[in-house]
């Protein structure tokens, strides 16, 4: 498992086509219209092949998460919407069970304080200076 | 048992001081391992020393006495335990007993449900968008034996720019991977059953978040990025969210990971390790002579009760019974 975490580097390395996949979506999700392939690849890190992107499109597209117009030669993708509420709801409420799920879901980012605000900013701005 | 049975308790003590300092100086998976490992032990050692503790004054219920078939007037007349410290022994036991089985059912639950949301999503993919504006991510574990899915919020997916999206997939991919929930049951599992141990649960926690964070970054293969992300992410999500006061009371953790994403990485330490086994090695070897020694009380105290009946009996000429039934005596 490690060995498949390491050759997943930035250099753009073989990865599994599931986390090939999960990065699309998260392109796509994040855009805000459709986007052609070719954008995709564009936004994406790394030096992944268009034709990679293409497949894990077309891919996407058959398994109903995306919907697809025409775009010049090729077509502009976009992510299915529906239903995403109804899991949003129930997703934000296995959330607020407060202290009881800290043990079961490892959440990205915790609260901050204000301190912990400033402090941050500092950082970055530190980050970015060298 | 005069010393010996204390000493889990102590450990526990000073774990709950020198631990979290001591994980500091670890790499964070080895951290987390060995905060895992020591509350755990720590937790049996806590619950073991307090039962061993009550036994004597609880082998003095009459009843009990009968039933065990041992004296009473030797089990006091032994007893290394003052009575005032059996009770309170016998009531924190009984308390840990009730704060671990209500977090067992509150915990246990809360995965149930983790899972039951994992099954319900359509299709196999990894990652679950969830199309809300509010700024979160999260990793949510599988049923064992089926994969678990990364949760992240059209907001969370806004605010990073590519490669920190690609870090943040890394770090929750890392939980997945870990079985960090796991991890983090265990550790709020030991807190519940001895509340001594809660800096460890919670500097656990937090090990769990940096050795995500050094997987995602061994998987990006740039520090700076994940460190970036976090920053960005936890920012954003303060702009968003109203600020739950229990968790920012406790403060600090995020400015730590991003913190230590900007230094270089952590180099591997040993000495901390050597300590906490040390420890947990104390805790075992201690519990382990306490238990024979009040093996070798009740024992004593059992061979008095029979050496009683057998007189009586020879006495009184009666048949060779005893009241429980459970004795069995030589005809001497």
């Amino acid at each position: 498992m490690d060995e498949e975490r390491r050759q997943g580097s930035a250099a753009g390395g073989r990865r599994a086509p599931g986390e090939l996949e999960s990065s699309v979506k998260s392109v796509l999700w994040a855009a805000t219209g459709a986007l052609t392939a070719a954008q995709v690849t564009e936004r994406l890190p790394g030096s992944l092949a268009y034709t990679t992107v293409l497949t894990i499109l077309s891919r996407l597209y058959d398994k109903g998460q995306l919907t697809r117009e025409r775009a010049g030669r090729g077509y502009a993708y976009a992510p299915v919407r529906d239903e995403a509420e109804d899991t949003a709801v129930r997703m934000v409420s296995l959330l607020e069970r407060g202290t009881d799920r800290q043990a079961v879901l490892a959440r990205f980012v915790s609260e901050l304080s204000t301190e912990d605000d400033s402090l941050i900013q500092a950082l970055l701005r530190g980050k970015n200076r060298s | 048992m005069r010393i010996s049975v204390y000493i889990p308790l102590a450990v526990a003590a000073v774990l709950a001081v020198v631990g979290p300092a001591l994980a500091r100086r670890l790499h964070p998976r080895t951290a987390t391992w060995a905060l895992t490992g020591a509350a755990l032990v720590a937790a049996g050692g806590w619950i073991g020393a307090l039962a061993l503790l009550a036994s004597t004054l609880f082998g003095q219920i009459p009843q009990v006495a009968f039933l065990g078939a041992w004296s009473i007037r030797v089990l006091r007349a032994e007893d290394p335990v003052a009575r005032a410290v059996g009770a309170a022994c016998a009531a924190a036991l009984l308390c840990a007993t009730a704060t671990l089985g209500t977090a067992c059912w509150r915990h246990g639950r809360v995965l149930m449900a983790a899972f039951k949301e994992c099954r319900r999503m359509p299709g196999s993919d990894e990652l679950a968008v969830i199309d809300a504006a509010r700024v979160e991510a999260f990793a949510l574990p599988g049923a064992p034996g089926s994969p678990g899915r990364v949760v992240v919020s059209t907001g969370m997916l806004q605010v990073l720019d590519s490669s920190e999206r690609e870090a943040l997939l890394a770090h929750e991919r890392a939980h997945l991977r870990g079985h960090h929930h796991f991890l983090l049951l265990a550790l709020r599992l030991a807190a519940a059953a001895c509340p001594l141990l809660y800096p460890l649960a919670r500097e656990g926690a937090f090990c769990v978040e940096r050795w995500a964070d050094e997987d995602a970054a061994t998987a990006v293969g740039d520090r700076a990025v994940i460190g970036r992300a976090v920053a960005v992410a936890a920012l954003a999500a303060a702009g968003n969210q109203h600020r739950a006061g229990m968790l920012a009371a406790t403060g600090g953790p995020v400015p730590r990971r991003v913190r230590a994403l900007f230094a270089p990485p952590p180099p591997p330490r040993r000495m901390p390790l050597v300590v906490i086994t040390a420890l947990v090695a104390l805790c075992c070897v201690s519990l382990v002579d306490a238990t024979q020694d009040a093996t070798t009380l009740f024992g004593g105290a059992h061979h008095a009760f029979s050496m009683a009946h057998a007189r009586f009996h020879a006495r009184h000429d009666l048949p060779h019974h005893t009241a429980a039934g459970l004795v069995r005596t030589d005809r001497a």
